[in-house]
């Protein structure tokens, strides 16, 4: 009988949906759009993917009351789950392709009967199961830590501040030396390279992210850990998995063993992707299988078959146990109340925790970023970063504004059209209120300026400056000067433009401090008092 | 211990060896003999360049496109009362037309102001209507090339799509080229302060350069209008200019002489410049003013607009002295029209 074909249509699969997945994470970037000086606006942001993400839609809806515009198309994933099993995670999912991928490649720890032994199920796998209950309980305390694990949280936040830059930097590194070339046929073969790179791949300059380097290692390391046991972070810690996983149980789709036929070689062992028992004599474990069908394809007495409405025996719920049901839920339970004992989200918020412009304010917040990073991927000036402590433990990887890196660009608002779940929640540049003559309402603010005196030129050296006034982009201006007569260091008085802040006209965007000549120390700076976000956190007894 | 004094004991079991003959052994001291040499070579090469990094010599390259008088043709042409479109033809007509200053296979490089992310209502950058239409004159010409590019304060990607300029320029057929931070070049300027400058490649392989900037206000100098323009041709950390504005404002005027300017006042920006931002610090005076002379194009439209004089303006005297122009445009032949 011929082999089935099941495994090739996979595999077919999961290069589409990987290929379309780093597509759409390339393009949700700020790209040159034809047509006239409308509103700049992301086509087909990244964001799709989420949309598919059924434990983003699950804890949003617990975190928040309330599922996030587009979130309900994540029922395409879930509603199917019911009835075919984990078919997702083996023929969509673009974290489980490259697992997939890197677990194929000949390994020294997965050979013959290793490989055989690896493949078969252990009891740790139901740890992923722990991490689900604790991270749906979390969200009920109005966390969602569960992004850090999320799988696309993962790879938007790996991919996107680490690889990609790091694939950036490499390129331009090659071709800068081709450009520069003083061998005509080099130099033009370099400029064409880089014009058809830079219209598919490449980001229109550097970017450089806080954490990259960690990011980056991390995800590789989680990637290199499927070379000794096959999609070792499918198996054991993705909740997305445990999740569908957990809803598969009732799937009417099975795995079929002809107990006559099988002769125990173990061949369905070798490829076996989720580790969930298709060799005979013992029961199948629904919840386990991915739907990869290499059992079906390996299986040389053809003795394996997926069938619809089988009876047989089988293990359909995850094998967790009473205790380790209860692990997960104090897990959850203890661990936000935790976070939130410390400073940094009730009281002594970090005074450089700059939200994005839409941010909701930091309980809500929490509540909804799973920390994917797709706002710091967008946003064109690179001024988005993953916090370390600025937000707290809890708020490990979320954005905040790096303004001596970027500014927030007045009009912009790309990072609130690309947030998956409403952390910062979508917002038209008119809303935003920075562009003069259009705010009926009041401004979007994200902090407030601050002059350092002993460091600005005009205050503390005699010199002449106001850079920051000229890029100051509201109007009027949030940033005024008067003359004043300075004595230089030969004695001679000189008069002086020097520059002030009325905090009752800044947003907090942080040009100011961007084009500050003292680049690694600005002396105007800003900080998240007077934040729009939060009603507690105003300096103006009355702020316009 | 025994591992490292015994010889290894595999070799028992397999088959003995063959000898190796004279000329084998020969060969594989030639081959170690040349390895050698050749590492010795190298080592001796490499140590032999090793000095203390200096930046490379900046190429020292003042670009002079200056067009030179005619006593046929006036100095500035100040044309009033029109659409953009109209108004750029007419005060090309004036100085002579659009050939007097681009020749046949010339590569034409337009520098507007496209500094900032604001729409053409907001009067931050340069007119996208003036700018298409030197474009299409351009080609009229024969241009082998009209390239429009400059380097934005702003992020590029929105200060060229929301000004309408990239799609206005395109639309004409012209090549829009962004800031590239991979094409820059550094650049001596030869200037009192601007020394050594990164600038953009385009703008040093240009063989015309117009310049067609905006006229508006500017907290620090007072106004923005030609010359400062040229702010836009540099890479690096420009915010440094400010420190000595007057004199870096002529450094860069002797550093890069225009073909011809035009200056948009159709709209100006009169207030909280030179972002602004707010309809209402913008000015509709449907006003062009051009010509040959860089320095009393800003002396006029500074009068004109902000009613400042050259006393207030050190740039402008301190260009005068510097032989880059006149400010006393009264003395010059001056046309001007008035549209419709």
């Amino acid at each position: 009988m011929a082999r089935s074909k099941l495994p090739v249509l996979r595999r077919i699969s999961q290069i589409f949906f990987l290929i379309l997945f780093l597509a759409l994470l390339v393009f949700t970037s700020l790209r040159p759009t034809p047509g006239g000086t409308s509103d700049i606006h992301l086509r087909a942001p990244v964001r799709l993917f989420f949309e598919w993400d059924p434990l983003i839609a699950v804890t949003n809806a617990i975190a928040s009351h309330a599922l996030y515009r587009g979130l309900l198309w994540s029922l395409i994933i879930l509603l199917p789950t019911l009835f075919l099993g984990r078919f997702f995670c083996g023929w969509i999912c673009p974290m489980g392709t490259l697992q997939h991928f890197v677990g194929d490649m000949p390994s020294e720890a997965k050979r013959g009967k290793q490989r055989i032994e690896a493949n078969r199920y252990k009891r740790w796998q139901t740890v992923k199961y722990v991490v689900l209950i604790a991270g749906l309980v979390a969200a009920a305390f109005g966390s969602m830590a569960i992004g850090w694990l999320d799988p696309f949280s993962l790879l938007v936040r790996s991919i996107g501040l680490a690889i990609l830059p790091a694939f950036n930097f490499a390129v331009r590194a090659v071709l800068a030396p081709m450009e520069h070339s003083h061998i005509a046929v080099i130099k033009a073969t370099g400029g064409v390279i880089h014009a058809v790179l830079q219209a598919v791949v490449l980001d229109f300059r550097e970017t450089h992210f806080a954490q990259g380097l960690f990011l980056g290692i991390l995800f590789v390391v989680i990637l290199a850990a499927s070379l000794r046991v096959t999609r070792l972070w499918c198996r054991s810690i993705c909740p997305l998995g445990a999740l569908l996983g957990a809803v598969s149980r009732w799937s009417v789709l099975g795995l079929h063993k002809d107990a006559d036929s099988c002769n125990k070689c173990n061949k369905c062992l070798m490829h076996c992707q989720g580790g969930d028992d298709p060799i005979g004599g013992v029961p199948w474990r629904k919840s386990e299988c991915l739907m990869c069908m290499n059992c079906v394809g390996s299986c040389p007495h053809s003795s394996l078959e997926f069938r619809f409405f089988r009876n047989e025996k089988e293990v359909a719920s995850p094998d967790l146990g009473r205790r380790r049901t209860l692990t997960g839920i104090a897990a959850g339970a203890v661990a936000v109340p935790l976070m939130r004992a410390n400073t940094g989200m009730g009281k002594s918020r970090h005074e450089l925790l700059l939200r994005p412009p839409g941010a909701l304010d930091e309980p809500d917040f929490l509540s909804r970023c799973i920390r994917c990073g797709e706002c710091m991927k967008v946003c064109p000036n690179n001024s988005l970063h993953p916090t370390l402590d600025q937000a707290g433990l809890e708020g490990l990887w979320t954005p905040t504004l790096v303004p001596r890196i970027g500014y927030c660009e007045p009009s912009c608002v790309l990072c609130s059209e690309v947030c998956p779940t409403g952390a910062i929640w979508q917002i038209t540049p008119k809303e935003k209120g920075w562009v003069a003559g259009s705010a009926q309402s009041l401004p979007v603010r994200l902090g407030t300026a601050f002059y350092d005196r002993g460091r600005c030129l005009p205050w503390a050296m005699a010199t002449e400056c106001i850079v920051c006034e000229e890029w100051c982009p509201v109007s009027p201006k949030a940033i005024y000067i008067q003359e004043a007569q300075v004595i230089d260091s030969a004695g001679n008085t000189r008069t002086l433009k020097q520059p002030r802040v009325d905090p009752s006209r800044c947003v907090g965007c942080g040009a100011c401090e961007y084009a500050c000549p003292l680049q690694e120390h600005p002396a105007v700076y800003v900080t998240s008092i007077g934040e729009s976000r939060s009603p507690s956190s105003q300096i103006l007894l009355n702020r316009k | 211990m025994a591992g490292e004094t015994e010889p290894t004991t595999a070799g028992n079991s397999a088959p003995p060896a063959p000898e190796m003959t004279r000329r084998d052994a020969m060969l594989q001291l030639l081959r170690l003999g040349g390895v050698a040499a050749g590492a010795a070579g190298i080592g001796v090469w490499l140590s032999e360049h090793s000095f203390r990094p200096v930046p490379a010599k900046a190429e020292q390259a003042r670009r002079d496109h200056r067009t030179a008088a005619n006593s046929l043709f006036p100095h500035m042409s100040v044309v009033q009362g029109g659409e953009p479109r109209a108004l750029v033809q007419r005060a090309l007509e004036d100085l002579g037309g659009i050939r007097r200053f681009v020749g046949r296979q010339d590569v034409v490089v337009l520098k507007p102001n496209i500094a900032w992310d604001r729409t053409p209502e907001q009067a931050a950058n340069t007119n996208p209507e003036v700018v298409a239409e030197v474009v299409r004159q351009c080609w009229q010409a024969g241009a082998k090339r009209v390239i429009v590019t400059d380097v934005s304060c702003n992020e590029p990607r929105r200060c060229f799509q929301r000004s309408g300029i990239q799609a206005a320029a395109r639309a004409e057929g012209a090549e829009v080229i962004l800031p590239n931070p991979d094409l820059f070049r550094e650049v001596d300027m030869g200037g009192v302060v601007l020394k050594t400058w990164p600038v953009f490649t385009p703008f040093l392989e240009a063989d015309k350069i117009f310049n067609l900037p905006i006229a508006k206000h500017h907290g620090l100098v007072g106004v923005t209008l030609g010359m400062k323009n040229w702010y836009g041709i540099l890479g690096g950390e420009r915010n440094r200019l400010h420190q000595e504005i007057h004199q870096s404002l002529v450094d860069l005027a002797n550093f890069m002489l225009p073909t011809v300017t035009l200056l948009d006042c159709y709209r100006v920006l009169l207030r909280n410049g030179p972002t602004g931002g707010n309809l209402e610090d913008v000015a509709v005076k449907k006003t062009m003013v051009a010509g040959i002379d860089p320095v009393a194009i800003d002396a006029y439209v500074a009068k004109a607009y902000w009613d400042l004089d050259p006393a207030h303006l050190p740039y402008l005297q301190m260009a005068a002295a510097r032989g880059l122009g006149t400010v006393d445009f009264a003395s010059l032949a001056v046309k001007t029209s008035l549209l419709g």
